[in-house]
Parts: C-alpha cells; sequence; structure tokens
C-alpha cells in the first residue's frame, strides 16, 4: 500500500502552516553551518539559505521511516499521525538525523559563504530568523498554504530592511525570484543565486584542480531558471574537466527527488537511472542542488563519487 | 462509458493557470516524461480538456508523480506549460478529493 498522498501532503503544510517549516529543524541546528564565520545580522544583501541544506539530514531520516512503511499495513497509521501533528511535531520522532550528514551539509553552506567573501561580496544573514522559503509545498500545490507562508517570510526581509537576496539553492532561487513575486503584491527584493554572483564577480581561481567531473545539471536551474553557464564556467576556472553525460544542460535528466517525499521507490528507480548516465561518462560527478546531491549518492552505492559544486569551488578559488 | 462533464475545466482552472487547448496532442511530453508515464501529461490533459473528470480522479498518484522537471515543457511545440498545469490539478484534487 503507498503512503497516503492526501494525508502526507496534509502533514507536510500543516507543519508549514504550525511551525513554519515542512520539517522543523532546531534554531541551533539551522544555523550551526555559519559559526565562527562572524557574518553580520541582516544588511541590504543577505545569504538566504532558504533551509534546504540544512533540512536534507532530516528528510533523509523521516523517509527512511517511510521506506520502511510504504506497502505495509502501517501506512493506515499515517491518518493518525496527521491529528497527533496538529498538537505535537511527530517529524521528530521518525528518526534521528545523521550527524555526519548534518556536517557534510553544513559544510557546503560555509563553503558558499567563504567564496562569496572571497569574491569581495559584503552580506549579512538572518539566522534563527531566516524561514524555509516553502518549495515542497508548492510543489505539491497546496497554494493557500504557501501564499499566507510567502508574506511571513516576505515580511521577516522587510523587518530587516533586505534588498537582495544571494540564494544556495535551485529550488529556493526558483521561489524567490520567480514564484514569490506572483503571490505578494509589490515585491522587490533583487534574487541571485551564489554560481551567478560569483561569475558577475569575476571571481580568480588559486589552485587549479586538474579533475574530471561529469555534471548533473538540476532540472529547476536548468529549466526554470536559465541557471546553465554559471556552474560550466566556475569549474572551467577551477581547472575542473566537465564531461556532460547523455541529457545535460536545457535538457538534463532528473534525479527523482522531487518524487521522494510521496513516493521513495520511484524517486530511488529514477535516481539510479541518472547514476548510470553519469557513471558512462566520468567516475566523479557534480552537483548543485542538495536534493539531487542526496537521491543520487544513495542511488551511486560507492561506485562513483558524487560532491556538491562548492566543495570544488572552494579548493580551487580560496 | 465515461461520462463527460463540460464544467469540469472551469473547476479545475484559476484565474490564468490551467490552459492545455494549444496542445496538438503529438506525444513529444509523453515520449521524453522523466517518469516514463504513458498518461502523462497528454491523456491526462485530454481528460481535463474533455470534462472527463473520473478519468483524472482515478489517476491521482500518476498526478503526484509527475516530477514537475519541465522536461516536457521544453520539448512542447505548443508552448503549453505542462508544469503549472500539473500543480493546477493538485491544487483541484487537494481541496476536492483531500479536503485539504
Amino acid at each position: 500500500m503507498a503512503l497516503p498522498t492526501g494525508e502526507t501532503i496534509g502533514i507536510l503544510a500543516d507543519n508549514l502552516r504550525l511551525r513554519n517549516s515542512v520539517l522543523p529543524i532546531p534554531g541551533k541546528n539551522a544555523t550551526r553551518w555559519a559559526g565562527g564565520l562572524g557574518i553580520p545580522r541582516g544588511g541590504e544583501t543577505v545569504l538566504y539559505t532558504g533551509m534546504m541544506y540544512q533540512l536534507i539530514p532530516y528528510i533523509e531520516a523521516v523517509n527512511k521511516s517511510q521506506e520502511k512503511i510504504e506497502d505495509t499495513w502501517l501506512v493506515n497509521f499515517i491518518k493518525v499521525g496527521r491529528l497527533m501533528n496538529r498538537v505535537i511535531n511527530i517529524s521528530g520522532f521518525m528518526g534521528r538525523p545523521s550527524k555526519s550528514l548534518q556536517a557534510d551539509y553544513n559544510k557546503m553552506l560555509a563553503n558558499i559563504a567563504r567564496l562569496l567573501r572571497q569574491a569581495g561580496v559584503e552580506f549579512g544573514y538572518l539566522y534563527e530568523d531566516e524561514l524555509y522559503s516553502g518549495a515542497l509545498i508548492y510543489d505539491l500545490g497546496m497554494d493557500d498554504v504557501l501564499a499566507a507562508h510567502a508574506q511571513k517570510v516576505y515580511a521577516i526581509f522587510k523587518k530587516y530592511g533586505v534588498k537582495n537576496l544571494i540564494t544556495v539553492d535551485p529550488h529556493t532561487t526558483n521561489m524567490l525570484r520567480s514564484v514569490y513575486p506572483a503571490l505578494i503584491k509589490g515585491y522587490d527584493l533583487k534574487v541571485k543565486s551564489y554560481l551567478e554572483v560569483l561569475v558577475e564577480r569575476d571571481i580568480k581561481p588559486k589552485h587549479s584542480l586538474g579533475a574530471e567531473v561529469a555534471i548533473h545539471d538540476s532540472c529547476v536551474y536548468a529549466r526554470y531558471e536559465n541557471v546553465l553557464n554559471e556552474q560550466r564556467t566556475l569549474l572551467a576556472g577551477a581547472g575542473v574537466k566537465v564531461s556532460e553525460p547523455p541529457g545535460a544542460g536545457l535538457f538534463t535528466h532528473c534525479c527523482g527527488g522531487p518524487a521522494e517525499s510521496l513516493f521513495p521507490k520511484k524517486a530511488k528507480q529514477k535516481a539510479r537511472e541518472r547514476v548510470e548516465q553519469i557513471k558512462s561518462v566520468a567516475q566523479n560527478g557534480v552537483t548543485m542542488c542538495p536534493i539531487c546531491f542526496v537521491n543520487l549518492q544513495k542511488a551511486a552505492r560507492g561506485e562513483i563519487k558524487l560532491d556538491d559544486i562548492s566543495n570544488y569551488l572552494v579548493r580551487a578559488y580560496l | 462509458m465515461a461520462q463527460v462533464n463540460p464544467e469540469f475545466i472551469d473547476e479545475v482552472k484559476r484565474p490564468g493557470e490551467f490552459n492545455a487547448s494549444a496542445c496538438m496532442n503529438c506525444g513529444v511530453c509523453t515520449a521524453v516524461c522523466e517518469m516514463g508515464i504513458e498518461l502523462l501529461p497528454r491523456k491526462l490533459f485530454r481528460y481535463v480538456l474533455l470534462g472527463i473528470k473520473d478519468k483524472v480522479l482515478e489517476n491521482t498518484e500518476t498526478i503526484y508523480s509527475c516530477l514537475l522537471c519541465k522536461m516536457c515543457e521544453v520539448n512542447c511545440p505548443a508552448n503549453v506549460h505542462i508544469a503549472e498545469n500539473v500543480r493546477s490539478l493538485r491544487y483541484y484534487i487537494n481541496k476536492k478529493v483531500y479536503n485539504l
């Protein structure tokens, strides 16, 4: 028996409405990546993580539980779970995030902040006041819940006098740059991905990595936000030879991640197909979206080495 | 026999959203579908346009299986906003079927 779609969406939407995130994260865990970096609070230009990187270890923990109960009689309890979740956050009982995974994702965010600094960008961060963008709820078609949440997110930017947002992942870039303007009257924030900012600032490499990687483009960067050249420019500058797998660039194939919340098995199958394509051109793969990274890494089963683009860039440009 | 409901399209449609009338039924979208689902999106949209509500509601799993990756959309010769149409169907189902 598949996971009950309506109840699962209901839990995620209730969480966003009641707790400002599809999976609530303790504030100290969401902001730990910035420890020791001395990033000022607020400012006209802020690095907006949108919580995507921080959420992945939590999503992973919950998905492990989902995979165990998918196709079993236990799915019947999800209906009860939704009722309980309105009172108490049940995702906290569905699995603990792995410490090592949290450390990996925190490192990626710290990399991005250090790269921006190296490129001469002055930026702040909203720390525990930063909210999730609502990307998953948008995909699931819960537009009324998203519209209310977007107003909360925008109000926080306004409270801090933010004018420019630097985003770190494709889904948050799309939400803030292309979805929010249709939801919020008078929306006036300028939004750029850190990849775009680094290219715009003409960041100069200090080392040549002499590596070869297969690039896995994000569907959202490629087909929603037209971010296709920046990642290639930065990798070329880093001395990385980029191999294009079957289905790359504008026609990139998907990692399967968007199906994960409702159909974990379908997501896994799609990710495995993509790993085979990456494997056909190189033994190392590079991603630029935390969802792509986690899905492909799981499906790769150690047969290829995948890494987030920030881990390559930080070695070459710092 | 399928029951046709001419008002179904208006139920699904939100202002400026669900619009598949430009679809020529060429099948490119289905051929390139990342999930390899034969119903997505051409047949599904045809059911909506024809008002065959039961067929749409029989296929809710398919509607939520779409990755919204836009591989179909970028290949569509009629420039149909496929991903937005799928999201509109989800919005409709969330409201009318799941009471969310």
